[in-house]
């Protein structure tokens, strides 16, 4: 513990707080034992109590009672507070007050260090539950002020650096006090993250999806090695387990981020307090069975500066109504029922907390619901409710003092006592003079007219109606003047001690210098020009829609009973093409197709003219996704697609806008064994696990080539680097797999007695995806490129007795196409790429005909989120090189991805049973000028071609009137921010996160 | 549903050693196609016309009844359909092999002010990217810079040459300037939100432009001493190159316009032009032609009709603005056997299909200055031509069986037909 001696010094201690056992030097030593009271106050102890006229009485730092009629002891100091408010002081949970951040990691160099360079810790450098908060703590008097001044009589603070991030200190926000009496408690939380430490390089985890995996196995690892699993010693690992009853914050980032972290939580079963993003507003119902609370900030975005029409054009709808609608988020959590706290922390400036805390009451937020988020919550999430958050014995003397009750427009703090020690933020001066007055200078008569309100002053003086220029300053209950006379050539110097308002007399100089007395006579008071601002009604935010951007749904679509008629359909099975078909559907399921079908209650859609097929199924995609490359490691089995799912993004909506129902996310291909993938519908306004294809079997991505050889950039640092090194890697993770399930084998089948007195394996979220392949449970799909690694991997999996489920992207598959075919292996390739890069020289658009005609089943896929909504028109290009049929061209991007991923028994046809993924074309599906109209996903409507153009009209339409708004609001001297242009990222198979 | 015929139905077993296909002999035989829907490229066809092939150039066409002359050669093309070939704009093939690996990047040159670049230099006519957009009709291509704000001169070449000087059709054509972003794409690496930010720089940086222009005017041949990159620009101040300016912001396209009128630059062709749809007035008003984004590309902002992109043709040709697309975007050498894919998914969205092929044929050869000699069927061109067993801008259809480049008939065969072959073959030993 570094508290610093000096600070003793500096702690000038009036009244002295009994530090019984410590000698003292300065003074002599008998200390005095007297009470303080606040009286006639209107008293709000806790947010649901009120006392109109109330006394507290507090010893030293802590109060002895709280009430109506309260006995005060003769030895108190009383404090008349009649016509203030008081509450309790707040509780900031989220800070770094006083903990100097870490240092980055300063190395340079071109190899990435894979490694951790601690000794005696855990594995990763991100995992610092071995911090403590302490270690650098220093009380900061500046920041100090600054959150006191906001109202907050604590904070609990912690170092922002790292995944776990060890623990936080809880602080008395008193100045006046040393360490040894604010310093309340040094191990206060736990604190996490997903985001890694800048102190270290180590690369894992390299992306969102890895820092959940990474939090796992680290929950796991500690549980195996308190159980006295571990033969080393992990200095981490033992911290955490002491410190795991600690109350956890996390901070999440954004909006997904909550949901993961709480879904974290949950898994464990710690709970969590998450920060908020600002956007929950979004998605609420969904955040409420995560049960965890949350710290929400009040940084409410400012608007943007719209002068600029050409740059107002490139700001996203969904930018303009976050500054729109992020003032009720507060509102909206309340009502949700999720148990939540403020927190300052995000706020450029402090100042404005209480006025954005007043902001959110306006825009719905129930008082009281946002005094315990101030107050009660916080005490509550950090576990010190004893200790403040109200006004109660025997809490500490934490409070705030108002000039009227705390959400009202113009209710200040002004005064914040800490620990019994008085705060003052707003020092009013001892006499009002307001007014107007007659000023007798030099024998002549002035007007004075005199403002002055807090510690501010201003006088404006006037010779009968020519105003003189005047300066005037009011410090320490003295007022001067400094008065410019007419010619402008001379000044006259006044001042004045102020006794009573009605009547100002002091001494100065006149313009001529001479030494003057003189006076200034009350007259009458100024009227307040200042009419009440008229209460504005309560805002209204434009509707939230869904997802949250120009292109949601205002309400969630619901599945329709639908009845197409005359259509020509594809169905993908024995009947082929049928001509003037019907196509029912109910309940989300395909129930009838034929002739002259009748479908009572369904609505009736004339598909005369028109194609009706089976949706668009895409085996290879990146979009939808946070991240899609783990790549901290040669193998990332432990990570899931399914953990980084973002529902908001806009490529799902182009996704349906040419036909696609379902969509395979794979990982990257970053590294030989990569992460597990996630099935998707593309079901547009849902959350995250709402895409999730439910029942879906589970599948692995696996990489060769160039990309895991990190061949086409400067890496040399991560094995393998040629092709034999991948081998072996598949070699070795299976091989420790096959060990591994061994081990699991023998311990489960051990007998009960036995069992309890034996130590279970390790649990190794990487074997147990594993193991899964193993065990015919989860599915490969191989990036791959060229027939040797083709072949090599095959060979592998045979070895081990797996069979791989698809080799994807697989340009030289037609090399070896008999022995893809023997293998049982399904080849999902690109229709035409090469060239970009070397093992694709030999790619070649036949490449799919070639399999094709060689039994293996093939797919066209896109990897790429401009090509996924054209997939129709990949499929055509089957039958341009290498003359594939038309219904088995379009089978390349239906019927066949839908078995290759396992999932042909619920769609990839038009088959009575089937889930109604339906899309609807304007002509044949794979000629060049078709058009999806319609796309259905299990009886919804997630897209229509003329609801899509009518939605960019009303898209222009909310913009022009959040543009207007945006326009009174600079106008009305608010302050804006820069445009940011928002553009969707991209994701391929080469994106390094 | 109608079966497709395939042309290409049996496999031949010979493999020429080299991976290049070899350059077609000249013209020695007159050939008559007969029979066939000509599609002119100025937006008309012919309904079972025929077209004579004389000494490499187009001698006589009409409907099949009212051919005159006689030929050595005839071709029944009865049911098929016959296009000019088609011309890939703002293309970089042939400069580029492979992208990933450096040493094949011709096209990559550092500095700002690079006018005397010229990419015709470092052209790879056998190049096995290029060979493989012939069987897709695109026979002719403007192969340009892309680096520098002023990048340098492009040339437009014919696909069917044993080297630069021989596929040259038209040196050094264009002048090409890549006006300054202004905006810029935030990176996430270091630790930005993949947003757009303004790009700071861009005042200065349109000043240098400035700076840059004044001071090549200033060229004379009458001193002792040659500025080379000033003396590149002449052709453009004197209006005989054109000048390409490459923008897609809406501000991007109306200081650069302005700009480069100023500079009495005035022969200007739009390339990008993204947000062309939102100054339409201002285009036709100063007559500027549109090498218009490939339609295969997705939508710049968040709030944009999702189909944008599928719908610029049309907007812009419903303003009277010429244009033709750009193939140049992500993977875009290897994409531009795709140009015709682009000219019909703009069809299928609201073009006519004949005004499609117009696109991709006439106005390319009009826009890149090439129309006394490519872009239709007319007598007196060049006899670049393709015959198409249907609808060449359906993937379906684009099925070649005969190609033509200044009469010379060209192999259809690439790096990739042979792989095919082979490996069909291979399999059909067993």
């Amino acid at each position: 513990m570094k508290i610093r001696l000096l600070l003793l010094f500096f702690a000038v201690s009036i009244i002295g707080f009994s530090q019984d056992y410590f000698p003292t030097n300065t003074s002599v030593k008998t200390s005095a034992s007297h009470y303080q009271a606040i009286t006639n106050a209107t008293l709000h102890p806790a947010p649901n109590q009120q006392i109109n006229v109330g006394t507290i009485l507090f010893k030293n730092s802590t109060i002895v009672a709280v009430g109506e009629n309260i006995r005060i002891p003769e030895n108190t100091l009383i404090h008349d507070y009649s016509g203030k408010h008081i509450y309790a002081s707040f509780v900031e949970l989220h800070s770094n007050f006083g903990i100097k951040s870490g240092v980055a990691d300063g190395r340079r160099g071109r190899s990435t260090q894979y490694d951790t360079k601690r000794e005696g810790y855990y594995w990763n450098d991100h995992i610092l539950s071995d911090y403590n908060g302490i270690i650098d703590y220093s009380y900061d008097k500046a920041t100090a002020k600054q959150l006191r001044n906001a109202g907050f009589g604590v904070v609990n603070s912690h170092r922002t650096e790292g995944i776990h991030r060890g623990t936080s200190v809880f602080v008395a926000l008193n100045d006046n006090d040393n360490d040894a009496i604010r310093l309340l408690d040094e191990r206060a939380a736990q604190h996490l993250s997903f985001t890694k430490s800048k102190q270290s390089a180590q690369y894992y985890p390299g992306s969102i999806m890895g820092a959940m995996a990474l939090l796992r196995q680290f929950f796991h690892d500690a549980d195996w090695y308190k159980k006295g699993g571990a033969s080393n010693k992990d200095l981490a690992i033992e911290a955490f387990n002491v410190n795991k009853k600690l109350p956890a914050f996390f901070e999440a980032r954004n909006k997904l981020d909550v949901a993961r972290a709480a879904k974290i939580g949950k898994e464990f079963g710690i709970p969590l307090t998450i920060t908020a993003s600002g956007k929950e507003y979004e998605h609420i119902e969904n955040l409420k069975a995560l049960n965890a609370a949350l710290l929400v900030p009040v940084n409410f975005p400012n608007g943007y500066d719209v002068t600029d029409p050409v740059s107002t054009q490139k700001i996203a709808l969904s930018d303009m109504r976050y500054w729109n609608q992020a003032p009720m988020n507060p509102a909206v959590i309340a009502k949700g029922g999720i148990p939540f706290a403020f927190t300052s922390n995000g706020l450029s400036k402090k100042t404005t907390f209480l006025a954005n805390v007043k902001k959110a009451v306006k825009y719905g937020l129930d008082k009281e619901k946002a005094l315990a988020a101030l107050t009660t919550t916080p005490a509550r999430l950090l576990g010190k409710q004893a200790i403040v958050g109200q006004l109660k014995k025997p809490a500490m003397a934490n409070f705030i003092v108002t000039n009227g009750p705390l959400f009202d427009a113009s209710s200040k703090i002004e005064e914040n006592w800490v620990q019994g020690r008085q705060y003052k933020i707003i020092t009013s001066p001892e006499v009002t003079f307001d007014g107007k007055y007659t000023l007798m200078l030099d024998g002549k008569e002035l007007s004075l007219v005199i403002k002055n309100s807090d510690s501010k002053i201003a006088a404006t003086v006037k010779k009968d109606s020519i105003k003189l220029s005047t300066k005037a300053t009011y410090k320490s209950g003295w007022m001067s003047l400094q008065i410019q006379n007419e010619a402008k050539d001379a000044y006259a110097q006044l001042s004045a001690k102020i006794s009573e308002a009605s009547h100002i007399e002091g001494e100065g100089t006149s313009f001529d210098g001479n030494s003057i007395r003189w006076m200034a006579h009350f007259n009458e008071a100024t009227k307040d020009k200042k009419k009440t601002k008229k209460e504005s009604n309560q805002p209204s935010p434009v509707a939230v829609t869904y997802p949250n951007n120009g292109f949601g749904f205002s309400s969630l679509p619901t599945a329709q009973n639908t009845l197409f008629k005359n259509a020509t359909v594809w169905t993908n099975e024995a009947e082929g093409i049928l001509e003037n078909a019907d196509v029912w559907v109910e309940n989300g399921k395909i129930k009838a197709v034929g002739q002259n079908l009748t479908a009572p209650g369904a609505i009736e859609i004339d598909a005369t003219g028109k194609h009706l097929t089976s949706g668009v199924i895409d085996e290879h995609s990146h979009i939808g996704a946070s991240s899609i490359n783990e790549g901290g490691h040669n193998s990332s089995a432990e990570v899931t697609i399914e953990d980084v799912i973002n529902p908001d993004d806009i490529n799902l909506y182009h996704n349906l806008s040419g036909g696609v129902t379902t969509l395979q996310i794979l990982h990257g291909s970053a590294n030989p064994i990569g992460g597990r993938s996630a099935i998707i519908k593309p079901r547009w306004g849902e959350d995250a696990d709402g895409l999730l294809y439910k029942g879906a079997a589970p599948f692995i991505k696996f990489a060769l080539g160039e990309n895991v050889k990190q061949s086409n950039w400067s890496s040399y640092a991560r094995f393998p680097q040629t092709r034999m090194g991948v081998e072996q890697v598949f070699v070795d993770y299976f091989q420790r797999a096959k060990e591994y399930q061994t081990a699991w084998k023998k311990y489960n089948t051990l007998g009960r007695k036995t069992k309890a007195k034996t130590l279970a394996p390790r649990y190794d979220l990487e074997m147990e995806t594993l193991v899964e392949i193993l065990e015919g449970k989860r599915f490969i799909s191989c990036h791959s490129y060229v027939q040797s690694e083709i072949n090599m991997l095959m060979k592998v999996a045979e070895r081990f007795g797996v069979t791989i489920n698809t080799f994807t992207h697989i340009l030289e598959g037609y090399k070896v196409a008999d022995k893809m075919k023997e293998h049982g292996v399904g080849g999902s390739t690109f229709s035409d790429w090469w060239a970009y890069k070397f093992e694709v020289n030999d790619a070649i658009p036949y490449n799919g005909a070639i399999m094709h005609s060689q039994g293996v089943t093939v797919a066209f896929n896109s990897d790429d989120s401009e090509m996924s909504r054209r997939l129709n028109q990949e499929a055509a290009k089957a039958v341009k090189y290498g003359g594939v049929s038309e219904e088995d061209a379009w089978k390349f991007v239906t019927l066949n991805p839908a078995k290759l991923m396992h999932i042909d028994d619920q769609v990839g046809s038009v088959k009575v049973g089937k889930s109604a993924d339906l899309v609807l074309w304007n002509n044949h599906p794979m000629s060049i000028y078709a058009v999806a109209e319609k796309t259905m996903i299990e009886g919804v409507f997630y897209y229509e071609l003329d609801r899509a153009t009518a939605h960019v009209e009303k898209i222009q339409q909310e913009r022009n009137q959040l543009i207007q708004q945006m326009v009174e609001a600079k106008n009305g001297g608010a302050p804006t921010q820069k445009t940011p242009k928002k553009q969707a990222r991209e994701f391929h198979c080469e994106t390094l996160d | 549903m109608k079966k497709i015929i395939y042309l290409l139905s049996a496999f031949y077993l010979s493999f020429v050693a080299t991976a290049q296909q070899t350059p077609a002999p000249i013209q020695s035989e007159s050939i008559l196609i007969q029979g066939a829907t000509l599609h002119i490229g100025d937006g008309t066809i012919i309904e079972n016309g025929s077209l004579g092939l004389e000494n490499g150039k187009i001698v006589e066409i009409g409907s099949s009844t009212s051919i005159t002359n006689n030929y050595t050669t005839q071709i029944d093309a009865t049911g098929q359909h016959v296009y000019p070939g088609f011309i890939a704009t703002n293309s970089t093939v042939g400069m580029v092999e492979i992208d990933a690996i450096r040493p094949t990047n011709d096209l990559n040159e550092i500095g700002t002010f690079l006018p005397n670049i010229r990419t015709i230099i470092a052209y790879n006519a056998e190049s096995k990217v290029v060979e493989s957009l012939r069987p897709n009709g695109i026979l002719t291509a403007q192969i340009v810079p892309t680096r520098g704000r002023i990048a340098g001169s492009s040339t437009v070449v014919q696909l069917d040459a044993w080297n630069w000087e021989d596929a040259a059709i038209k040196t050094d054509e264009g002048m090409h300037i890549y006006w300054p972003r202004s905006y810029r794409r935030g990176n996430p690496t270091k630790g930005e939100d993949p947003l757009l930010y303004d790009q700071k720089n861009y005042d200065k940086q349109v000043l240098e432009l400035d700076a840059y222009l004044k001071e090549a005017k200033t060229f004379t041949t009458a001193t002792d001493k040659k500025h080379l990159p000033h003396a590149a620009l002449q052709a453009s101040f004197n209006g005989k190159q054109q000048v390409y300016l490459h923008a897609k912001e809406k501000r991007q396209i109306l200081d650069g316009i302005v700009f480069l009128q100023k500079h009495g630059l005035n022969n200007i062709v739009l390339v990008g032009g993204d947000d062309a749809h939102l100054i339409l007035p201002f285009l036709k008003k100063n007559d500027i032609p549109v090498i218009v984004s490939r339609p295969h590309r997705l939508p710049n902002t968040a709030d944009e009709d999702v189909k944008l992109p599928f719908k610029m043709a049309k907007l812009l040709m419903d303003a009277g603005l010429i244009i033709t697309i750009d193939v140049s975007g992500r993977m875009e050498r290897m994409n531009t056997r795709n140009l015709p894919f682009y000219a019909g998914t703009f069809a299928a969205y609201g073009v006519d299909k004949e005004k499609a092929v117009q696109m991709i044929t006439l106005n390319a050869a009009k826009i890149l200055s090439v129309e006394d000699k490519l872009g239709s069927l007319t007598v007196g061109k060049d006899a670049t031509l393709f015959i198409a067993i249907g609808d060449a801008l359906d993937m379906r259809t684009n099925q070649l069986s005969h190609a033509f480049i200044q009469g010379r008939a060209i192999l259809l065969e690439t790096h990739q037909t042979e792989l095919w072959k082979r490996y069909m073959e291979k399999f059909s030993r067993k």
